[in-house]
């Protein structure tokens, strides 16, 4: 046993002493290794984790939506619906919700205007998310002017600025009164702008929603499992975009180590005639072929990996930022909880570790039946 | 030393590296039981049902709540244009 590790060692040896005889292309080779799998690392790593804290956070949204259409768009909807549900098997709670949208001239940002509920709420307060303190410089105590549906101005004074923990639901977020929404946006008493429903078991939510869709045939209903399963599919869509945009880089990449590591020049041929003619046996120079691909694929996948896990979840993606934010002008600052799924890193692994060292060994097995004298002339 | 045992430690520690990563996953998604609670906690008061990652336009910021039509009715004829759009897919239960 310690003969082979001992043997294996002095193979490691000859092998990093011939790679760096060509420094400059085995170099340029790792880099370019390292940098394809930090890209596939990244992009994988941070889908996955993006998809695991969306599924954690929007655990708890409502159950049931209930939207109003009126030619093909979403219209408020009258509070008598609620009356009209009336009491539902399952359905343990229904209210109205108020929310919309805000746009800001002075930062070009849309902001989500939300109300809690709760009719006690103080009309000249609101909290807001810390994307929008960020973007505006406000703090708690300043004042916010939003500009109502008949052109006047109302300064709301902030009491809350929302934790910056919960910023990927909160960023853009501006909570405030019912009555105050009402106010801002002249929505008129006895409308709301969806409905929620609470459903206890959650076998029953498909029965419920078969019957609402009955009953107020003017309406879709949007569950939780389908705004779940929306996120999951978001991440897996982004994920298979950038794959395919990498996709050009990759088939480079192979053409490039396919062309180094099967098509043996002239000067390695000969290396391998001196080898046999030496003594080396074809198994030995197999064997060296074999650490040649492992020291360059291994270091490659290691390094690049290391990186794109340091890049997600320590950096926050700063390289996908740009991408992922569009025309965004309120981007949450959010660091992501790291999730590994072992599945994606061991195809990471076979796809981008294995393949290279099988190229290498094939041609060389080739050469290396040959005979020498054949091979060296 | 040898080039042999330079190459050893280094892929020692780059394995190691790995480890730590599978290591720190787990002990930061044990850790983040608390960090996710304000998160869950606004989810379950206001009813939240996106994420804010594309604040844009209004289909892509709530993604769940959009529908075929939302992304064209600006106008008779309308593009849809945000770039976010090209990257995200309609909600689920469209297609």
């Amino acid at each position: 046993m310690l003969a082979f590790l001992r043997k294996q060692k002095y193979l490691i040896d000859y092998t990093l002493a011939s790679l760096l005889r060509r420094k400059g292309k085995n170099v340029g080779l790792l880099t370019v290794y390292t940098l394809i799998v930090f890209m596939l690392a990244s992009v994988m790593l941070f889908a996955h984790g993006l998809r695991h804290e969306a599924g954690l956070v929007l655990q708890s949204t409502p159950e049931i939506i209930v939207q109003r259409m009126q030619a093909g768009r979403h219209a408020m909807i009258p509070a008598e619906y609620l009356q009209r549900i009336g009491r539902m098997r399952g359905v343990t709670k229904k209210e109205g919700r108020l929310w919309g949208y805000y746009y800001d001239s002075a930062v070009k940002a849309n902001y989500t205007v939300m109300t809690g509920g709760q009719t006690d709420a103080v009309l000249s307060e609101i909290a807001i998310g810390s994307g929008i303190a960020r973007v505006r410089g406000l703090a708690i105590g300043d004042y916010l002017t939003l500009r109502s549906q008949s052109g006047d101005a109302f300064s709301f004074k902030i009491t809350a600025v929302l934790d910056t923990e919960s910023e990927l639901v909160s960023a853009d977020l501006l909570l405030m009164a019912p009555g105050a929404f009402r106010h801002v946006f002249g929505t008129e008493e006895g409308l709301y702008t969806d409905l929620v429903l609470s459903v206890r078991n959650p076998r029953e939510v498909s029965k419920v929603a078969e019957k609402l869709a009955k009953l107020l045939p003017d309406t879709r209903l949007i569950t939780r499992e389908e705004i779940l399963r929306t996120y999951d599919a978001v991440f897996s869509w982004r994920q298979g975009v950038v794959f395919i945009l990498l996709v050009g880089a990759v088939l480079a990449f192979v053409i490039f180590a396919w062309d180094k590591a099967s098509g043996l020049s002239a000067e390695e041929r000969r290396e391998i005639g001196v080898l046999k003619a030496i003594g080396w046996e074809t198994a030995d120079i197999m064997r060296m072929k074999f650490w040649e691909g492992a020291i360059i694929s291994l270091t490659a996948f290691l390094i690049g990996y290391v990186a794109a896990y340091v890049h997600v979840f320590f950096a926050s993606a700063s390289l996908f930022e740009p991408v992922l934010k569009g025309w965004s002008v309120l981007y949450p600052r959010f660091r992501l909880t790291p999730s590994v799924d072992g599945l994606q890193a061991a195809t990471l692994f076979f796809f981008s570790v294995l393949p290279y060292i099988v190229a290498t060994i094939v041609p060389i097995w080739r050469t290396s039946i040959t005979d020498p004298d054949a091979v060296m002339r | 030393m040898r080039k042999s045992n330079v190459f050893l430690v280094s892929l020692f520690l780059l394995l190691l590296g790995f480890v730590i990563t599978l290591v720190d996953a787990g002990v930061r998604q044990h850790q983040a039981a608390s960090k996710h609670e304000s998160g869950i906690a606004l989810v379950r008061q206001f009813g939240l049902t996106d994420l804010a990652l594309f604040t844009e336009a209004r289909y892509t910021r709530h993604l769940s709540q959009a529908d075929f039509h939302s992304a064209f009715q600006d106008h008779p004829m309308a593009f849809e244009h945000f770039p976010t759009g090209s990257l995200v897919p309609p909600p689920l239960r469209m297609r």
